[in-house]
């Protein structure tokens, strides 16, 4: 007797079927669902949450209960579960590969982080309870600030912003301040033409004017130029170190003290700070006052856009003028200070409602104390040594605007892409299918067509090899008579290339039920 | 070092590769005069374990909220989160991935961003929301902004119903701007005096917005509609703000009494307490004053191959496009709490949303029924949410803290917020949400009723 191990099932894959491979009855792909909103699933009367029924007979909502549905839907823990299951598929992520997002820091987010932000020691503590009951809470905050304190060699440190971009509008308020308590607030602040958008916008926020810097022609702050706009209505240089061309300003001691000069405070962005932990601490550089990322050199996760937390380092003269709310010790009892009074009299505000990021400061204390200080050295130097790895494997394909040794980024422009016609959003879009985040492009503004890579000191070498050949290859490919195909890319992301204008043009910002047209309502 | 995949033959190999032979090599820009030499003096790297048991014997020392009775509020709230939120929210794909810019390979976090904008718009009873801000203080901040951008006036009105911290952010994030803050005085809320005449009276010609709280910092409930009226009639905007969202589960939207910007603190749904933060403000607004709306927002498109897909849009208004001119200089939000907000919000749906907020509200009227019966304690408010205003026959504050003691977290004494409120001294804030027990109510009248004479 003969067995027909196949079982009728086809073994190898015919032409026929390759061909249809690209279209399925669903729209899904395997693995890959598409799933509507949960506006257009579930249904009337459904919920994924099981609740007493309360007594509703009696209200005194004062004549204003809700007279209307308000039009959730209702699903069930199933479909919710699963709803969001698949959506997160659609998304990359440090978990997934590598994601050499340049500014960005997306280096690996310990776990342990996530356990420890959830003790209910941590995480269920409200923000008003008596002092005496949240001492552990006090001290977490306490043993943050000094490890910043350390790191960055500043006496005094403001906890409470809420992101970088908040630190920055710290910095900006307690300089302000500060110089308005001399008899003198200024009205301009100097920002170099390479800086992050934040720093205009935030110096605007704080009523500054702002003027640009521009780079001299190794991606610094053309000092020359610097010292001819410095005068006596500067309050600031907002200055970003390592810089967003992936440099050390290494003349930085000559702009802090040009700065320093006219009687103006030098800020420091630290969105950079992973290159040079543990190996300089900004104070020694001239710096007056800083903002850190957490979620950036202390690995906090960046949650697909938040919450991050920016708390900010500064000098003796500029602690007096720090935000609110203030913790101190008083031998060994640790105080919540939350209005101005005794010392923190001159304070310039409140930021925000409560004391700041707390379970954020709970992942930064664990990866700091896991690192230790001797790790947190480790971590700039495999950070650095990672970026000029990868600048070494793609040089002589890439083009680069400036030279030297990078930092923790590396950064190219477009002119090897002259006389093709792909772009730096072509080489991204190709990135996509080759399975990477692609790196932060068009930034900094100053270098045309810029592609910023940070790899991180997470990332092994097997990793930055591959990755190194893929670039390799992807200019190559640019540079062929195959380079059509870039402009397809990607082909096999969830989506294929979004058409970001008519977003733009014909706002839809929310699910809305579909009009009933006559022909179905009938 | 677990966190660090080279090993010392990776890095020489690495740096043979390069052509240094030092690491010290690559840090050459930066002044010799500045660089330390050795490591700082810090504690050396630890294990998992040992981490685990510093950061454990922290939190031991601080009183766990659910572990005790707690009513606690005034603008964060304990509510049972649903296990499915905490553990979708670590899915790695969320947690791990940053803000949307490359769209087709951050579909998951635009969808939830989009689906996160319209239960906003929902609950708000608004037409169009952003994808979060900092938190609720923030979030008003910006709305005050916001409104003298779009009324091109000076003014700004805010009641003395607004959260105290609040008022204190709106005032610091505008005083270097053209905007004056004009703050009406707090009062201790009253029976049957609900209305908004006093606050009417400060609107004129040349006010930018009025900023109401809904419910209000002492818990009361006040129909805006009248005041809107008065606002559209002098081109001023009404700007609610809402602490407590699950409030808008039984309460009528703020969007139907004609708030122009709606804005708020969304830690109720999704969020734990995390003594303060991260929290995730929401921000709605009628469509008309979209230009000038601050933060991310995710919108609907087509990609390519005409499939529906979401990306980040009307950049034009943000810093890094604007730079100088932006709408704000906020860059990231609060995306991970947003998304535990819209998950939260979804387990619920129409009918768990309704109901929680029912089920706090009658647990709340329990509450304020067992107290008002207790000599030395007078519930103030008349309409309530989920929190009210107790007048003690003595000093709160020190009531408050000797039940801690007794580990009950009692209330907020407004001391706290308002130190130089002498009149309030004897007041607290006493709030039950859907977690709050009958033996916890217990044990608050049996503690207060030793505490209060």
């Amino acid at each position: 007797m003969t067995i027909d191990r196949s079982q009728g099932r086809h073994l190898r894959g015919t032409q026929s079927a390759e061909k249809l491979s690209n279209s399925t009855i669903t729209g899904n792909r395997a693995l890959q669902i598409e799933e509507p909103l949960i506006f257009e699933q579930g249904a009337p009367g459904r919920t994924g949450v099981d609740l007493p029924v309360p007594d509703e007979s009696l209200d005194r909502l004062g004549g204003l209960k809700r007279d209307r549905p308000i039009g959730l839907p209702g699903l069930s823990e199933p479909e919710v579960v699963r709803h969001y299951t698949r959506l997160s598929r659609n998304n990359y992520a440090i978990d997934l590969g590598f994601y050499p997002l340049g500014s960005c820091t997306m280096k690996h987010n310990p776990r342990l982080n996530e356990r420890l932000a959830r003790l209910p020691g941590l995480a269920d503590i409200h923000p008003l309870q008596p002092e005496s009951t949240v001492q552990g809470g006090l001290a977490v905050i306490e043993q943050v600030s000094n490890w910043l304190k350390v790191l960055t060699g500043f006496p005094a440190v403001a906890m409470s912003p809420a992101a970088g971009a908040q630190g920055e509008l710290c910095g900006l308020m307690t300089i302000r301040t500060c110089l308005m308590a001399r008899g003198d607030p200024r009205a301009v602040v100097l920002i170099p033409d390479s800086a992050h958008g934040t720093n205009p916008a935030t110096a605007t926020m704080c009523g500054y004017r702002t003027e640009s810097i521009p780079s001299d022609t190794r991606g610094r702050v053309d000092l020359n130029a610097l010292s001819a706009r410095l005068g006596p209505d500067i309050a600031a240089l907002m200055l970003t170190n390592p810089n967003t061309c992936g440099v050390f300003e290494n003349e930085i001691l000559k702009i802090a003290a040009a700065v320093h000069e006219v009687g103006a405070f030098l800020y420091c962005d630290g969105a950079n700070f992973n290159a040079i932990v543990g190996k300089v601490r900004p104070v020694d550089l001239g710096i007056d006052i800083m903002h850190l990322n957490l979620h950036k050199t202390f690995s906090t996760p960046h949650g697909g856009g938040g919450p991050g937390a920016g708390p900010v380092v500064m000098t003796d003269e500029l602690a007096h003028y720090a935000p609110l709310p203030w913790v101190i010790r008083d031998g060994e009892t640790l105080e919540l200070i939350e209005h101005p009074e005794r010392n923190a009299k001159a304070s310039f505000g409140r930021m925000r409602a409560w004391h700041g990021q707390m379970g954020m400061f709970v992942r930064a204390l664990a990866y700091m104390l896991s690192h230790g200080g001797d790790g947190l050295r480790q971590v700039a130097e495999d950070a650095v040594l990672n970026a000029n790895y990868l600048l070494s494997g793609i040089k002589d394909k890439y083009t680069l605007p400036y030279t030297g040794p990078c930092m923790h980024e590396v950064l190219c422009d477009d002119r090897f892409l002259k006389d093709t016609d792909i772009t730096t959003l072509d080489i991204a879009k190709a990135l996509i299918d080759e399975g990477y985040h692609p790196m932060t492009i068009y930034f900094p503004l100053i270098v045309h067509g810029a592609m910023l890579i940070e790899p991180t000191e997470t990332e092994s070498r097997q990793t930055l090899d591959q990755f190194i050949a893929v670039l390799r290859a992807i200019a190559d490919r640019a540079r062929s008579d195959k380079s059509k195909e870039l402009h397809l890319a990607p082909l096999h992301a969830p989506r294929r290339r979004l058409d970001e204008t008519r977003a733009a043009r014909q706002p839809i910002l929310r699910w809305r039920e579909p009009a009933i047209t006559s022909a179905t309502a009938e | 070092m677990r966190y660090l995949p080279h090993t010392t033959e990776d890095r020489r190999a690495m740096m043979a590769d390069i052509g240094i032979t030092d690491i010290q090599e690559l840090f050459k820009d930066v002044p010799e005069e500045a660089r330390l030499d050795s490591p700082l003096d810090l504690p050396s790297h630890a294990d998992e374990l040992s981490v685990e048991r510093h950061i454990n014997d922290l939190a031991a020392h601080n009183t766990v909220a659910g572990e005790v009775p707690c009513f606690l509020g005034g603008g964060a709230y304990r509510h049972h989160i649903p296990a499915a939120v905490d553990a979708l929210i670590q899915r790695g794909e969320f947690l791990t991935a940053y803000t949307p810019y490359q769209p087709e390979i951050s579909q998951g976090t635009l969808q939830a961003l989009f689906e996160f904008q319209t239960q906003v718009a929902l609950i708000t009873g608004m037409e169009v929301a952003n994808g979060s801000m900092y938190d609720g203080s923030t979030a008003c901040a910006e709305a005050v902004l916001m409104a003298g951008r779009v009324t091109k006036r000076r003014c700004a009105v805010l009641s003395g119903g607004l959260n105290p911290f609040y008022c204190d952010v709106v005032e610091t994030l505008a005083q270097f701007t053209e905007l004056v803050i004009e703050k009406s005085r707090p009062d201790a809320p009253k029976r049957d005096h609900h209305d908004t005449l006093a606050l009417e009276a400060h609107i004129n010609n040349e006010t930018a917005c009025v900023v109401v709280q809904y419910p209000d910092f002492f818990g009361v409930i006040r129909d805006f509609s009248n005041l809107s009226t008065c606002c559209r009639e002098q081109g001023a905007l009404l700007i609610v703000v809402v602490t407590e969202p699950v409030a808008l589960g039984a309460l009528k939207a703020p969007g139907d009494m004609g708030a122009d910007i709606v804005v708020g603190e969304g830690q109720s749904l999704g969020v734990g307490l995390s003594f303060g933060g991260p929290y995730v403000g929401f921000f709605a607004i009628k469509e008309k004053y979209l230009r000038q709306m601050p933060g991310r927002v995710a919108g609907e498109t087509l990609d390519s191959n005409g499939r529906r897909g979401w990306v980040l849009t009307l950049n034009a208004r943000e810093q890094h496009i604007r730079r100088e001119k932006a709408t704000s200089n906020i860059c990231t939000n609060s995306g991970l709490c947003a998304l535990a907000f819209s998950i939260h919000l979804a387990l619920l749906g129409e009918d768990g949303f309704t109901r929680l907020a029912a089920l706090n509200h009658a647990i709340a009227q329990s509450l304020a029924d067992h107290l008002t019966n207790l000599p030395g304690i007078e519930v103030l408010n008349g309409a309530f949410f989920n929190e009210f205003t107790v007048r003690l026959s003595r000093a709160a504050a020190p009531v408050i803290d000797e039940l801690a003691e007794q580990r009950i977290l009692a209330g907020v004494p407004l001391s706290r917020l308002y130190p130089d409120r002498d009149d309030f001294t004897d007041l607290a804030l006493i709030t039950a949400t859907e977690t709050t027990t009958e033996s916890d109510i217990q044990a608050l009248v049996k503690a207060l009723s030793e505490s209060v004479p």
